[in-house]
């Protein structure tokens, strides 16, 4: 009997069998379905227990030339006491540092909690041989990182050389040892949503313990379909194999209204089960500040000045 | 516990995440406890001295009490029709014509909050929809129509179209204003003057047009409106001093309008019923096509003639489809219509409830198996949980007859030959959706499917430049674009084109 020909090497997605058929995504219905759910209305208790929750889940992150020890310091002392005034406010879930900064923030945030991560992998572009990102997450996770966030390359991605981007992401997901590893697709760069949803599967498939947007260097970042389009390859993932994998849209996020309308994105795709700080993060800076006042507002009946509210 | 244990110990997700209720604000509606007839440019009261309550189908409340219409007092606004017509309006510059149209569609949307609060306190639909489709598409008619009032020797070259003089206009009770829209605003841009019943259970959004109309200054007699049940709706049929009947509701009452106006000379168009076939293969945008299906028959509870109520799923697919079917019916929220997060508002009538009742007994009797997510129905109001039939033959009466509710039936198709066979195999011919990401399968599909109306990747999308309109016994005319202004006009040389 003839064989069948080898496909070339590259083209053939290396997904376990038991993984989703690919599948594609229409962008328009993706949007409009996006639109609508942004169109919810959250009032009172809901929205405070939702502000509480976004709390929660952020990864509150500096990622410039410029940081010093001494920003990342204050950024932690945030982190851990979000509004000095309120109590009641919980410390927010890690701080999201480059890798230079990790010992700082890992003594600053020791028994608080608040989880160090740490962007690997020659963070943003991830243009730079195998070996250096391995060795750039092994550094990172020695200087005391709970979590890795990694971005995949781009250029393979792009140009058909899938299964090096997935042989990296479990290269990667190997040299993270017991840190949680997330891979940052960059959906700014990769042009179309079937592209995002592929991407995700690959992630996953690959042992990703979350998928995540965006490095905040590109635009456009997390976006609100974007984000929809990859809880449900999660979903989908989860249905075929059982496998709970998290989500962390990042960069853009800056409003507290922005933040409700990803909860409900996240609670009308994958349900309660997910709307936990262990499953879906935001990445952000400026958003805590936003969430506060607005956490205010809601306690008291009015807006304070931003002034009430320290920046770090 | 180990430092690093401890580090990662799962954080429990949230148990519950109910969204506080957010309802519109219905006091920016005044009600008042009666509404006549408007007719000739006043609020009337009834000759038959007969009033019927209006309720609300979600609390069954009184919203007002509204006057029923006898043949004396149709006789009255088809003349206060007639006199509009020959006095003034068919005269009147084309271009005056649609300066009124403007306006009118400027007050729907300065109005649209009140408009929008009032469609789902009477019908029972969603606010999210009265506010996002029914109000701006009611808007758009009026824009669209305006602008083809001076323009109708460009429409129609060469064919000098004229107005045809009173147009009787019956309207349905599933979109009250958009419905009022689609039969006006090409009358009134045509020429014509109008006399509309809307539909007994959902009078209320026509009687505040009325008012808009005074607000726009329309010269009385132009737009008259004549509420009452299906008596008011027969002596307008009846009437001879109607030139044209436009009709959109049950093929039933469409047969019995034709027959009454066989031989009679006056013109006709039927919008009627429909049992779409919403057709998804195996290479599409899944968890897409799953929205398109939600929307296709869980939108406005499933009151839609186009709604696609029977499910084609290619077979390899078919399992995945169900599964994630049943999944987002969980998510839907049923409940309070002027709440801004209800996706199911409540069913129109008690007559209408007991009619789906009816019939998803009958799918259960004929052995399909049923499925309904947990969802608490409110106890006061007319209420029916959304509903999916698995292993339905094209044999049950679920695959064959309008239900008009939010019951889904699941059927399975192999190839595109059968699809079409079974799409094509039902006595209606309204509209049809075909879910595929290969474009030229779209289009082979689209020849094929005897429809009205072919979506392709998307359902229930209206837009006032397309022609609506159905096949066989889901009606003829078009209402809609260039093909909605025909059945208005007459025409040098033939008199009957677009009857």
């Amino acid at each position: 009997m003839a064989q069948a020909p080898v496909l070339p090497r590259g083209f053939e997605l290396p997904l376990e069998p038991r993984l989703p058929r690919i599948g594609s995504v229409d962008a328009v219905a993706l949007e409009e379905r996006a639109a609508t759910l942004a169109k919810r209305s959250i009032k009172k208790d809901s929205k405070l227990q939702a502000y509480d929750l976004a709390v929660r889940m952020m990864d509150l992150t500096t990622l410039e030339g410029a940081d010093t020890p001494g920003k990342v310091a204050a950024l932690c002392s945030k982190a851990m006491r979000p509004d000095p005034v309120d109590p009641s406010i919980p410390p927010v879930a890690a701080v999201c540092v480059y890798p230079n900064l990790v010992p700082t923030a890992k003594a600053r945030l020791d028994g608080s909690g608040v989880k160090v991560a740490s962007v690997a992998t020659a963070f943003p572009s991830g243009q730079s041989p195998l070996a250096v990102k391995l060795a750039d997450v092994r550094e990172a996770v020695e200087l005391g990182a709970d979590e890795v966030d990694m971005v995949i390359d781009r250029g393979a991605f792009l140009s058909g050389r899938y299964a090096k981007v997935y042989d990296e992401i479990v290269k990667v997901k190997e040299a993270c040892g017991h840190a949680h590893l997330k891979v940052i697709l960059e959906t700014g760069e990769l042009g179309t949503y079937d592209n995002v949803r592929r991407a995700s599967l690959l992630a996953m498939a690959a042992g990703g313990d979350f998928i995540k947007t965006s490095t905040g260097k590109i635009n456009p970042a997390a976006t609100l379909p974007v984000t929809l389009c990859m809880l449900e390859a999660i979903r989908d993932v989860h249905e075929e194999t059982g496998r709970v994998v998290g989500m962390k849209p990042a960069g853009g996020i800056r409003t507290a209204k922005q933040a409700i309308q990803y909860l409900v994105v996240l609670h009308e795709t994958l349900g309660l089960q997910w709307m936990t700080p262990d499953l879906f993060r935001f990445g952000a800076s400026s958003l805590l500040n936003d969430v506060l006042m607005q956490i205010r507002k809601q306690k008291t009946g009015r807006y304070q000045s931003i002034d009430y509210f320290t920046i770090d | 516990m180990s430092e690093l244990a401890k580090r990662h110990a799962p954080v429990p997700a949230l148990t519950e995440w109910d969204y506080a209720p957010a309802p519109e604000a219905r006091e920016i509606v005044q009600l008042e406890k009666r509404y006549g007839l408007f007719i000739g440019g006043k609020f009337v009261k009834p000759r038959s001295g007969e009033w019927f309550k209006s309720i609300s189908p979600s609390s069954e409340e009184t919203l007002a009490e509204v006057a029923q219409a006898s043949e004396q007092d149709v006789n009255l606004a088809v003349k206060a029709a007639r006199s509009a017509y020959e006095d003034g309006w068919s005269r009147l510059a084309a271009s005056e014509r649609a300066k009124y149209l403007f306006r009118i569609a400027r007050l729907l949307q300065e109005r649209s909050r009140e408009l929008a609060v009032l469609e789902s306190l009477d019908g029972g639909k969603p606010i999210r929809e009265s506010r996002d489709v029914d109000l701006p598409l009611a808007a758009a008619h009026f824009f669209y129509y305006a602008g083809w009032a001076d323009k109708l020797e460009y429409a129609f070259p060469a064919r000098k179209p004229k107005p045809i003089g009173v147009a009787g206009q019956i309207i349905p009770w599933n979109f009250p204003l958009l419905m009022l829209a689609w039969k006006i605003a090409p009358a009134l841009a045509a020429g014509n003057t109008v006399v509309l019943k809307p539909a007994e259970t959902t009078p209320r959004t026509a009687l505040f047009f009325a008012d808009i109309c005074r607000q726009a200054e329309l010269p009385p007699g132009v737009v008259n409106i004549v509420t009452g049940d299906g008596r008011a709706g027969a002596a307008l049929v009846k009437h001879e001093g109607v030139d044209k009947i436009a009709f959109t509701g049950s093929t039933e009452v469409g047969k019995a309008i034709q027959r009454e106006l066989a031989g009679t000379g006056t013109k006709l168009t039927l919008e009627l019923g429909g049992k779409a076939a919403n057709i998804v293969f195996d290479d599409c945008a899944l968890d897409q096509a799953i929205e398109g299906i939600v929307n296709g028959i869980y939108f406005n509870q499933g009151h839609v003639c186009c709604a696609g109520s029977r499910l084609l799923v290619q077979e390899s697919i078919y399992e995945a489809t169900v599964a994630k079917l049943k999944q987002r019916l969980e998510t839907l929220r049923l409940g309070d219509p002027l709440d801004k997060n209800t996706d199911i508002g409540a069913i129109n009538s008690k007559a209408q409830l007991d009619r789906i009742t009816e019939l998803v007994q009958s799918g259960q009797d004929e052995g399909a198996e049923m499925y309904q997510p947990p969802c608490r129905l409110p106890e006061k109001g007319y209420w029916f949980a959304p509903t999916v039939f698995t292993n339905v033959a094209q044999s049950h009466r679920i695959a064959q007859e309008e239900i008009f509710g939010p019951v889904l039936s699941v059927l399975t198709f192999r190839t595109p030959e059968e699809a079409v066979e079974k799409a094509n195999n039902t006595p209606y011919g309204l509209s049809a959706g075909v879910w595929t990401e290969k474009g030229s399968r779209i289009l082979w599909m689209a020849d094929r499917l005897r429809a009205g109306v072919v979506w392709a990747n998307t359902f229930n999308r209206f837009d006032p430049a397309s022609p609506f309109g159905g096949y066989k016994e889901s009606g003829f005319g078009r209402e809609g674009g260039r093909h909605g202004l025909e059945p208005y006009l007459s025409f040098e040389g033939s008199e009957s084109w677009g009857g």
